[in-house]
């Protein structure tokens, strides 16, 4: 496992703390910390999993944003597909869906009353049981970035290839550059630098950060979700900030090309067109969300069934909105530890697997 | 005339079991208490010895996996939980639950492996019961095993005998049999990699007697792994453990498998392996015996008892820290 | 949910799905959305998919610029008083 292991190795990490250190020392000018935000679940995971902000130099600061697709759809949308499953369809998903309250119940809940729920860890799955079961539906819950959407969208074309007309998709993908847009936008976040995800990046490519650096002079940090390549990826963002720098870079480059993999951006483009999208604790941002083009109608589970995934009203106890923007940290969050846990959430930022609450609670040692 | 499969006749008493118990069981295990076939096995305890007495049931799915089965693994895990208490493993009861329709040679692999590990172990099963159920009532097989032991002298084991600057041994590394069970399920195929760990950990115990006084805690790891074991220690006590991630022992096959399916070695099951937290001037004499023993020759200590309350807190190879929580929801399933 | 494991392709088959390995062990993944990798090569796979070729080259430069800053790190070390 050298291509992993390699990127977890304790005397790198205490060279690149040591980097940071220097580094950050020549900020304390600013008199205010530099804000970094991260936009991807994963990186708030393993920045949770590895205690990486205990080591951080004290006057820089992460904020995790809306990184966690499941944390940003809508509750409407789970409330959907409950109605579908109980319709009849079989409902495929991504395992971390299944636990996600809705507005009385989850798929875990609608699977135990006799709902036909099926996880799958591949979009796959759903052409296994489309092809099992021709006499019924199969809905797969079509949720994620751009990471996940390019496999989603190769398995409908799988699926239409083998002549499948018993499947279809909701869809609830999102594009990660429009709520990039939707954040530098807001004037209560102070966004010093984008720490840019991983394999989202891998999709779209390092060069689809440039707009951003060019209207709101941000450093974009393309970084891989390894302990070393989160820390290598704050320290390019320090050094840019410190030389009064703003560009792309790209700290991914062993998986990131500039422009992306081309072939699954036709792909989602042959199939998928943007469409406006509501997320959970930020509103409707313009084309940030991805759908079915019209031809394609037949696989699409919302024109089907005539049902589409608006914002909906959420639980007010629950803080979700302000910690997907960045707002708020889940211990500021009364429920947080109480009457929310991953035993019993309230939101989905404390059930998903990329959840920032989750995070939290998981591994920060309070 | 030998079946090719198990049939609902096989556990109906007549003269389909009798032949199957005959065939099967007596051939196997029918010396000492066993012989004669009696209702119940009538044992030697010794005068004045405390037993202990445990029970352990196995619903494993698949039956069969790299590096053992349902067998083997039902006798190491009763015989492991006998040795964690300081126990010295005497005896088994074997009761089988077939599914109508289970291959025969499959059952007599599983007994092939069953009466090895006995044997290795130096335990005799010598009471058990054959039920058979319609298919689709059980997954192939269902086993349980009870197991009798005799308690060493010197062992008092306690969590509130665990005090601030324990350290914390393992005898080897953690996670493979959850890792081969799982990767066995989700179709990975092994050339390579993880086999499961199955094994006994008695003669681990029996090696450390002399310090037995000193020893405050043993545990197997099965399910929830390491992260379930160590926070039972610390729950509700004054003191916490801190672990060195730096020092944990994985196998590389195991870190490739959970690498591939998104798992937290920390909370998958050993069957094979042992937690021991003792004194301080005793561990290192504990590992030098370990690790002269085949099973014990990667053991390692892997942290220490601290006092930040009720926590098991692991130092990351960034240096920062995290939580390491009792694992919740729904876990890996049917591993044992 | 966007975690994705770097594995080395075995295998090609003609049906769009090949077998990549980590460290032993073996599993099966599509390559519908990277058609032109080859054997040997090195893959991102996430939801059973190869979603980008791993570049070894820029993999193992990346891990020299990482050994040198902790070389530079474990000799500061020694240095200091």
């Amino acid at each position: 496992m050298k291509y992993i292991d390699g990127f977890r190795d304790p005397a790198v990490a205490a060279g690149l703390r040591a980097r940071l250190d220097a580094v950050a020392a020549g900020l304390q000018a600013w008199n205010r910390p530099v804000n970094i935000m991260e936009v991807c679940g994963s990186h708030t995971m393993a920045i949770a999993r590895y205690g990486i902000r205990d080591i951080l130099p004290k006057n820089v600061t992460l904020i995790s944003g809306p990184g966690c697709p499941v944390c940003v759809t809508p509750t409407s949308y789970i409330d959907i597909a409950i109605t579908l499953a109980e319709r009849g369809a079989i409902v495929v998903s991504f395992g971390d869906m299944i636990a996600v309250p809705g507005s009385s119940s989850s798929l875990a809940g609608c699977r135990a009353r006799g709902g036909t729920v099926e996880i799958g860890y591949s979009p796959m799955r759903a052409i296994e049981l489309a092809e099992a079961h021709p006499e019924r539906e199969v809905v797969f819950l079509a949720i994620g970035f751009e990471t996940t959407t390019a496999p989603v969208v190769a398995m409908l074309e799988l699926a239409i290839r083998r002549g499948l007309r018993n499947l279809s998709l909701l869809t609830a993908f999102k594009r990660v550059p429009p709520a990039l847009t939707a954040l530098l936008s807001d004037p209560e976040i102070r966004i010093d630098a984008f720490l840019c995800p991983a394999h989202v990046s891998a999709i779209i490519g390092a060069d689809a950060y440039k707009p951003f650096v060019e209207t709101w002079k941000v450093p974009c940090v393309v970084a891989g979700f390894e302990p070393l390549d989160i820390l290598y990826g704050i320290l390019g963002i320090l050094e840019q900030a410190a030389r009064g720098e703003a560009a792309v870079a790209n700290l991914y480059a062993r998986v990131v090309t500039a422009q992306g993999n081309v072939h699954a951006q036709s792909l989602m483009a042959k199939y998928l067109e943007p469409v406006d999208a509501a997320w959970r604790g930020i509103g409707v941002i313009p084309a940030s969300g991805l759908g079915l083009r019209p031809e394609f109608a037949d696989y699409d589970a919302g024109r089907r069934h005539g049902v589409v995934v608006g914002l909906g009203a959420e639980n007010p106890a629950c803080a979700c909105g302000e910690v997907l923007k960045g707002k708020q940290r889940p211990p500021d969050c009364p429920l947080f530890g109480a009457a929310c846990t991953p035993d019993h959430p309230v939101g989905p930022c404390m059930v998903s697997s990329e959840g920032t609450c989750a995070a939290y609670f998981k591994y920060i040692v309070n | 005339m030998s079946e090719q499969t198990i049939q609902l006749g096989h556990g109906g008493g007549g003269l389909l079991s009798r032949d199957l118990i005959q065939r099967e069981i007596v051939s196997r295990f029918g010396d000492g208490a066993l012989k004669g076939l009696p209702d119940g096995a009538t044992l030697p305890v010794p005068a004045g010895r405390a037993m202990v007495f445990t029970t352990d049931s196995f619903v494993v799915q698949p039956l069969e996996f790299p590096g053992g089965n349902i067998g083997d693994l039902a006798v190491h895990g009763t015989v492991n939980d006998l040795a964690v208490c300081g126990a010295r493993p005497r005896w088994l009861s074997l009761a089988l639950i077939l599914e109508e329709g289970l291959p025969m040679t499959t059952l007599r692999r599983v007994l092939d492996s069953v009466k090895k590990a006995a044997d290795d172990c130096g335990v005799a099963v010598v009471t058990g019961d054959t039920k058979v159920v319609a298919h689709g009532q059980c997954d192939g097989m269902y086993v349980n095993t009870a197991g009798i032991g005799e308690l060493m002298d010197g062992f008092e084991l306690g969590v509130g005998r665990v005090a601030a600057g324990d350290p914390i041994l393992v005898s080897g590394p953690v996670g493979d049999h959850g890792m081969a069970v799982l990767a066995a399920r989700e179709g990975i195929r092994i050339t390579h990699g993880v086999t499961s760990d199955t094994g006994p950990v008695h003669r681990l115990v029996q090696g450390v007697r002399e310090w037995a006084p000193h020893i405050r805690f043993m545990r197997d790891p099965t399910r929830g792994g390491l992260a379930s074991v160590l926070n039972e220690v610390v729950e509700g006590q004054a003191t916490g453990i801190l672990l060195r991630e730096t020092d944990l022992p994985f196998s590389a096959g195991a870190k490739a498998a959970a690498e591939m399916l998104g798992v937290d070695l920390l909370q998958v099951a050993s069957e094979g392996r042992m937690i021991l937290v003792c004194a301080p001037p005793v561990s290192e004499a504990i590992l030098k015996v370990w690790r002269g023993m085949p099973e014990g020759r990667g053991a390692v200590k892997i942290g220490e008892v601290t006092a930040t309350k009720g926590r098991v807190i692991l130092e990351t190879i960034t240096g920062g820290r995290r939580l390491v929580d009792v694992p919740r929801g729904e876990l890996l399933p049917r591993i044992c | 949910m966007c975690l994705a494991v770097p594995m080395k392709i075995m295998e090609i088959r003609g049906d769009g799905t090949g077998v990549a390995e980590l460290d032993g062990s073996r599993h099966e993944v599509n390559l519908l959305l990277v058609p032109d990798i080859k054997n040997g090569d090195f893959v991102i796979v996430h939801a059973g998919f190869a979603i980008e070729r791993m570049n070894e080259h820029e993999a193992n430069a990346i891990l020299a610029v990482f050994a040198e800053i902790a070389d530079w790190q474990k000799n500061a070390v020694e240095a200091a008083p």
